[in-house]
Parts: structure tokens; C-alpha cells; sequence
């Protein structure tokens, strides 16, 4: 079963990873590197993304004709700041992942439509 | 316990009721065997709920007149086999089931009911659509009993148990019982399904329709099944005793004319003594297990309540102590304030308004905090003020029993 991980996050958790100290900083990833590694027979396509500031969307109006913006679709504080595509066998075993993300923040977690 | 179904006006009404009892009954303790035994062989939730409703409706419609069979678990099996292998015999994925379930004539005897509550009770889903989904699935209520039990519309019951199934097979909730890691967490959710489940059928008992379902006896019937398949659990049987300690005092909590009697003054002559002293030594069973938990304190402070003569003779110092057990546990200010209610039999009224006053920044729009604290006042002489705090408390309460009981003291 075929599931992906979004890596959310807000203002505040933002915030609080922009006051870590560079030792702090590279301890982090370091977890974050480990939880990779230990989960990588699992993990599909994955990708860090730049941040919400980088983003332009293009939004379809009523006729379907394309209007370009700056800046994220999804409005509000939360933003998403990477994905990873498992293949696990159930929920469970995805919560089980999830739980252990060393990242923080949130992680939403989306079944994959199989047809 | 018998559920109270209001006076038998006629013979052939009271027969009637009876008769729907005693089919309630078997409904609850079979269809979610059924459930389990389906869900398993067909390892699809969704499929299963459709094949369990044929044969259980085959069942409302024809036991009344038949008469009830011999084996009335049996009997559906039969029926949802049949039914399981014609779902099968459309779907080519399902070939092998199929053989599965074409051999053994017999209903697996190991109870698949486990796996069933906790698939029903999964995180995921929300704490709405567990309790409905458990109620369904496990205890067999129709989606018109739950609908008439939290005075809901049927179709929003119906549209909320439909959502809750597609999640189970979209996101692929598993059907079975959690690593051993994860049990505890996973119970605790359970649990508090239970706990939800009575509670909402205990505040809402004052002054029911006779014909609205009593859950707090499903909620009873449910923390059962789970202390006899879970009998190692200490909180199992802590809520179980919890849940038996209340139910054997529910009688008096109201006067004849409904209104509400606080504890202090209820006829504990008319406590069921048996009932509260089995449920007593359940909690005495699970404290050997020697891992307390919330369940477990809780039903050991109501059993000390239970089991006191009057209120002036309880053991209000082991109750006190009970709750700072609790509090370490399960720091809330709610249970602080229960506590202070101890704190004042041990201590004195004024020791206990000292306890209320840095609770008010958590608990100024909770009613019984303002009753509590006026409790005490007037029994300090502080006249005026005990009056301030009941008209606070009365302004934000609109039970009805409760306000009867505020404005009798106002005047």
C-alpha cells in the first residue's frame, strides 16, 4: 500500500528552526539522515522543498483560464516542506514511520489512489 | 441489570417489549461475532458490513415469527455465508476466499471480537465515528437507535459510519490488534470510546424516553467483553468497576420529580449493595495487577463513596489521597477541583476555597466550579458572596435538573 508523507509545518515551528544554532542545526539533519536510512527499503520518490516565498501557483478561474500568482495555493501558516513516497503494508505501519519523523512539525499522511 | 423500559401499561405491550429485549440481547452478543468472523474471512470491511446487515435483518424478520433458533450465532453464520460467497462469486480477486470460506460450515470458536473493537476504535478515525462505528459493528445497533440515542438525524448516522468505512479501506486501517508496543496507547483510545459511551448515556438518562436505548448498558456490556477477552488489563477492569459502581447508584441521582439529588443526600438504602460490592472487588482485582492507571483510581474513589454508610462517615482522607494519585496521573483542574471537595471534609471549607481560588483562570465558565466554591462559602458564613457564586453558576448551566437544584437554593 502505497502512501505519501507530507512534512508540514507553521510559522512557529519555522521560527523555532531558524533559532537553532549550527551544532543544533547539524544535529538535526543528522536525525533526519538516520530516519531516512532506517526506512529506506520503504521510501520511494522523496524531495526537500524550498521554501513557501520560492512558490507561484497558477489557479484556473471559472472559464479555465490559467492565472498566474505569486506566492503558495494553500493559504494560512502551515506550508509543506517536503514529501516521501512509502510503500508500507497499512496504516499502522505509516503512523508507525510518521511518529518517529525526527523533522517535527506535522505529518500528514495520504493514501495513493489505485485504480 | 435489567434496563428500565417504563410501566407495562398493557399485558401484550409488556410481552411485546419483551420479546424486542430479549432479541436486543441476542443481537448484541452475536452481531458482532458475526462482524469479526466476516470481516476476517473476507478481510474487507466494507463487504462485510453489507453481508452482516443481510443476515441480521434476515433475522429481525423472521425470529419474531419463527420463534428464536436454537443457536441463533449458528443460524447467521449460516445466513452470511451464503450471502459472503455470493459477494465472492462476483469479484475474481476473492477465488481463494472463496475456498476459504466454502469448507468450514463452523464459525471460527475463537473470538474474532478483539480485533473488530479495536479496528472500530483506530486513531484515525474521529472520536464521533468510533463511538457510531462500535455501536454498528460491534454491539449490532441499528443506525435508528443510534440516531434516536444522540438525537441525531438518521441520515447524518448513516453519512457518518459511510465516511468512517471508506477511510478504513482507503487509507487501509488495518483489522487486527496492535503490536504489542503499541497496545497500551491503542487501548487507552478504547477505553475512552467506552468512557464517551457512557457518559453520554448517563447525563442524558434524567428523565429519557422509555423507548431511547440505554447506553450506559451497552457501554457496560462493552468494558465486559473486553475485561473477559483482555482479562490481564488492570484498566479494562477499572473502567468496567467504574462503570458498575455508577449504574449501581443511578436510581437515586433523581427524585421523583426529576430533579436532581446530590450525593450527600441521596437514600444509599436504595444503592444496590451486591451490585457495588462485586464491582469493589474488582477493583481490588485489578490493583494486584499492580499497574494503576485513571480507570483504576477513579473507580476506587467512587467505590469508597459507594461503600460508605453516609457522606459524614466516608473515608474522605483516602479519597484525598486517591486524588492526588489521580492528579499525577491525569493533571487536569477539573479532578483538582473534586479534590478540594476532600480537601474540605479533611481540612476545613476555608482550606478548600484556598484550594479553588487559583483554578479560576481554567474553570470561570464551569458551572459546578462556581457551586462548589459557593458550597463552601456558606459554609464559612460568607453568606453574600456563596449567593454571587450560585448566580454565576446559574447563569452558565442550562440543564434543566441542575438549574432546578440552583434556583431551590436561591430562594
Amino acid at each position: 500500500m502505497k502512501y505519501v508523507l507530507l512534512f508540514c509545518g507553521d510559522d512557529q515551528d519555522a521560527a523555532a528552526f531558524e533559532a537553532m544554532s549550527p551544532d543544533e542545526l547539524a544535529a538535526r539533519y543528522a536525525e533526519v539522515g538516520a530516519w531516512f536510512a532506517e526506512h529506506q527499503s520503504k521510501i520511494g520518490a522523496t524531495n526537500q522543498l524550498q521554501g513557501p516565498a520560492s512558490a507561484t501557483s497558477v489557479r484556473f478561474g471559472l472559464e479555465g483560464q490559467p492565472v498566474v500568482t505569486d506566492g503558495p495555493y494553500l493559504e494560512g501558516k502551515e506550508n509543506i516542506g517536503g514529501y516521501a513516497e512509502i510503500d508500507v503494508a497499512d496504516l499502522d505501519e505509516a503512523l508507525r514511520m510518521a511518529k518517529t519523523w525526527p523533522g517535527r512539525g506535522a505529518v500528514e499522511i495520504r493514501p495513493v489512489m489505485t485504480r | 441489570m435489567a434496563r428500565s423500559r417504563g410501566g407495562g401499561d398493557t399485558p401484550g405491550h409488556d410481552a411485546l417489549t419483551t420479546t424486542r429485549d430479549a432479541l436486543a440481547a441476542v443481537f448484541r452478543e452475536e452481531a458482532g461475532r458475526l462482524a469479526a468472523s466476516v470481516t476476517r474471512i473476507l478481510g474487507d470491511f466494507d463487504a462485510s458490513e453489507e453481508v452482516v446487515q443481510d443476515a441480521l435483518l434476515a433475522a429481525w424478520q423472521q425470529w419474531p415469527i419463527e420463534g428464536l433458533p436454537d443457536r441463533p450465532g449458528a443460524w447467521l453464520w449460516t445466513v452470511a455465508r451464503r450471502r459472503a460467497i455470493d459477494v465472492l462469486r462476483r469479484d475474481m480477486r476473492y477465488q481463494e476466499r472463496l475456498r476459504a470460506l466454502s469448507f468450514p460450515v463452523e464459525q471460527a470458536a475463537d473470538d474474532d471480537r478483539l480485533m473488530l473493537i479495536f479496528t472500530c476504535c483506530h486513531p484515525a478515525l474521529s472520536p464521533e465515528a468510533q463511538v457510531a462505528l462500535t455501536l454498528r459493528t460491534v454491539c449490532g445497533l441499528s443506525t435508528a437507535e443510534i440516531a434516536n440515542a444522540f438525537l441525531a438525524s438518521e441520515a447524518a448516522i448513516i453519512q457518518r459510519l459511510t465516511r468512517a468505512r471508506r477511510k478504513i479501506a482507503e487509507a487501509r486501517i488495518p483489522y487486527r490488534i496492535s503490536a504489542d508496543d503499541e497496545l497500551a496507547e491503542r487501548l487507552a483510545g478504547v477505553l475512552a470510546v467506552i468512557y464517551l459511551l457512557f457518559n453520554e448515556g448517563y447525563l442524558c438518562s434524567a428523565g429519557a424516553a422509555p423507548q431511547r436505548r440505554d447506553l450506559t448498558d451497552d457501554a457496560e456490556w462493552l468494558a465486559a467483553l473486553l475485561a473477559s477477552l483482555m482479562p490481564a488489563e488492570p484498566e479494562v477492569l477499572g473502567l468496567l468497576a467504574l462503570i458498575r459502581l455508577h449504574r449501581a447508584r443511578a436510581a437515586t441521582r433523581f427524585d421523583a420529580e426529576g430533579r436532581l439529588v446530590l450525593l450527600r443526600h441521596q437514600d444509599r438504602a436504595r444503592w444496590n449493595k451486591a451490585e457495588i460490592a462485586a464491582a469493589a472487588d474488582l477493583v481490588v482485582r485489578a490493583a494486584r495487577l499492580r499497574r494503576p492507571g485513571p480507570y483504576q483510581i477513579q473507580a476506587a474513589i467512587v467505590a469508597c463513596h459507594a461503600e460508605a454508610a453516609s457522606w459524614a462517615s466516608t473515608d474522605w482522607l483516602q479519597i484525598l489521597l486517591l486524588y492526588d494519585a489521580l492528579l499525577r496521573q491525569q493533571p487536569s483542574p477539573v479532578i483538582r477541583l473534586h479534590r478540594a471537595v476532600a480537601v474540605g471534609q479533611v481540612l476545613g471549607p476555608q482550606a478548600a476555597l484556598d484550594e479553588t481560588d487559583d483554578l479560576a483562570g481554567d474553570l470561570d465558565r464551569y458551572h459546578i466550579y462556581h457551586a462548589t466554591r459557593a458550597e463552601f462559602l456558606r459554609q464559612l458564613g460568607r453568606g453574600y458572596e456563596a449567593r454571587q457564586a450560585d448566580e454565576r453558576a446559574l447563569g452558565l448551566t442550562a440543564n434543566p435538573a441542575e438549574r432546578a437544584l440552583l434556583e431551590q437554593r436561591l430562594t
